[in-house]
């Protein structure tokens, strides 16, 4: 079956246990064992701190849309979902952030707005892959 | 680090012999002809060029090659297209220090037309954690940068289109520029949605052109054929590649550095300047930077494209040649406003020309604001 988004790659070691625990539909994040701060992309070194001493722990898939694009054409061939979607910079309650799509709401600037209450959901691309999409949250955690 | 001001001087500039839809020309011929002018500006030869900076997809041992030249200083930055302006900061350092006598900052492209050229970026990263939720190119990334700042400030879409509308006013003086139509708020608004918050008026042209930036040291300007302009002051700094890695998307920490650094080499403060030139890949880009080298508190920076303003016989022009929105913009943009300050200051620039212009500064991102460069230009010592 073709896909109707581009794979991740190159995955890259540093970055399995993100991707693993996604298979899982579990957010799996980085965290620096010294100073105890979450950090997304995964590194080997802790971007605040500089100690390579990292754990993961699974975040709560909670944050907010720290800001948004609405995209009206295709800028990725690989990428097959019919415009408009949203683009989506997501902020985890854990603090960092990670790009993704707002899904479960119509693609409309009046109706998103920075700073809204999102979770993630989990959309299976292939039985290795699984992306983490957000849908707005509402006010209830 | 003040020793290098004044110390070097621009004695000639020029693009490639044309600029626009160019399919008939490679990458490298673009490169060549902006050379070959920039060279003949100066009063100079290919021969006596011995320094080569470049950034983007040919190294500058490719260029020296094409050129049948062997140059004994090379500087091949790359971190987006204020690479060029980051790039004449070096040539000042390398000038100075006797480590070549006459520099080259060089750039060509095929944006348009994609005639002899490769693809160039590091999509490593972008691959992995961006492209399977559609990103694709910068419009993608500055729009999240603009969005933001409407929420936090209440800059509105006519604010942004209003500075596509400054700028227009200037290209319609400059014979080079692509788009000389008048242009008007209303006109932007309703041109093609792209990307909310992106009509494609609020984006750049896509073109193919070619510049080049010929420095020596001071003593040597004195020989060169035009007016020479002093490099008072030079700045870089790196902040971020993917932009989920920016502090906070509404301000550019990269800008404030590099700002600041040549700010303090010039020793200059905001208020001393008769023109600024600021990279225009979009329209919330110039206002954003504006605050962010702390000419006004953020969320300020769109009231300085107001009409009377940046436009023509406004109090601090903006733009003169038209910018990345107007004039021409090729994908790396950074040597073509160092052009046209030049001009300025060498009183070259006919029915565009900024009267008594002085002093002024050129200030460019790489990526989404994730790196700057900035210089502090004079006709002056």
């Amino acid at each position: 079956m073709e896909l109707d988004r581009p794979l991740p790659q190159p995955i890259t070691p540093e970055a399995r246990p993100y991707w693993e625990g996604l298979r899982e539909r579990k957010l799996m994040l980085p965290r620096c064992r010294q100073c105890r701060r979450a950090f997304f992309y995964p590194r080997v070194l802790c971007p605040f701190c500089h100690a390579g001493d990292i754990e993961w722990f699974q975040a709560s898939g909670r944050g907010r849309l720290y800001s948004f694009e609405i995209a009206y054409q295709t800028f990725n061939k690989a990428f097959k979902v019919k415009p408009p979607y949203v683009l989506a910079m997501v902020e985890l309650e854990e603090g960092p952030r990670l790009m993704s799509n707002l899904v479960g709401i119509e693609p409309d600037p009046r109706r998103i707005h920075c700073d809204m209450p999102v979770r993630v959901v989990f959309h299976t691309l292939t039985d290795q892959v699984t992306l983490p999409l957000f849908e707005p949250a509402g006010s209830a955690s | 680090m003040k020793a290098l001001r004044n110390s070097v001087c621009i004695v000639g500039v020029d693009e490639s012999d044309e600029l626009g839809t160019l399919p008939h020309k490679s990458q490298l011929t673009l490169h060549l002809e902006a050379v070959r002018n920039a060279v003949r500006d100066a009063g100079l030869t290919v021969g006596d060029v011995d320094g080569i900076f470049t950034a983007g997809q040919h190294s500058p041992a490719t260029i020296g090659e094409a050129l049948g030249i062997t140059p004994r200083y090379v500087d091949g930055t790359t971190v987006g297209g204020c690479s060029f302006i980051i790039m004449v900061g070096h040539a000042v350092a390398a000038l100075h220090h006797g480590l070549c006598d006459v520099a080259v900052v060089c750039h060509g492209e095929s944006g348009r037309s994609g005639v002899g050229v490769s693809p160039r970026r590091d999509t490593a990263l972008p691959g992995q954690y961006e492209a399977p939720f559609g990103f694709g190119g910068a419009p993608t990334y500055f729009g999240m940068i603009t969005t933001r700042h409407m929420h936090e400030y209440g800059t509105t879409l006519e604010q942004w289109a209003q500075v596509a509308v400054s700028t227009r006013e200037w290209a319609r003086l400059n014979p080079k520029a692509k788009s000389r139509e008048p242009l008007t708020i209303a006109e932007v608004l309703n041109s093609r949605p792209v990307v909310y918050p992106f009509n494609i008026l609020n984006i750049c042209l896509v073109t193919d052109a070619g510049g080049a930036v010929v420095l020596t040291r001071a003593d040597r300007a004195r020989d060169c054929r035009k007016k020479p302009v002093y490099v008072r002051g030079a700045g870089e700094a790196t902040e971020h590649v993917m932009l989920t890695q920016m502090r906070t998307l509404t301000f550019s920490e990269a800008t404030r550095l590099s700002g600041a650094k040549a700010f303090a080499m010039a020793g200059v403060t905001h208020t001393d300047f008769n023109h600024i030139m600021l990279y225009d890949a979009f329209t919330s880009g110039p206002p954003i930077m504006l605050e962010s080298l702390g000419f006004c508190k953020p969320g300020e920076g769109v009231h300085y494209f107001e009409p009377g303003r940046s436009t023509p016989g406004g109090s601090l022009p903006i733009n003169t040649n038209g910018g990345g929105l107007s004039y021409t913009h090729s994908g790396m943009y950074g040597i073509f406003p160092i052009i046209e300050a030049a001009r300025q200051l060498r009183g070259e620039c006919g029915a565009r020309q900024v009267p008594g212009c002085r002093l002024s500064l050129v200030n460019g991102m790489g990526g989404m604001l994730s790196a700057a460069g900035t210089l502090v230009l004079s006709n002056e010592r």
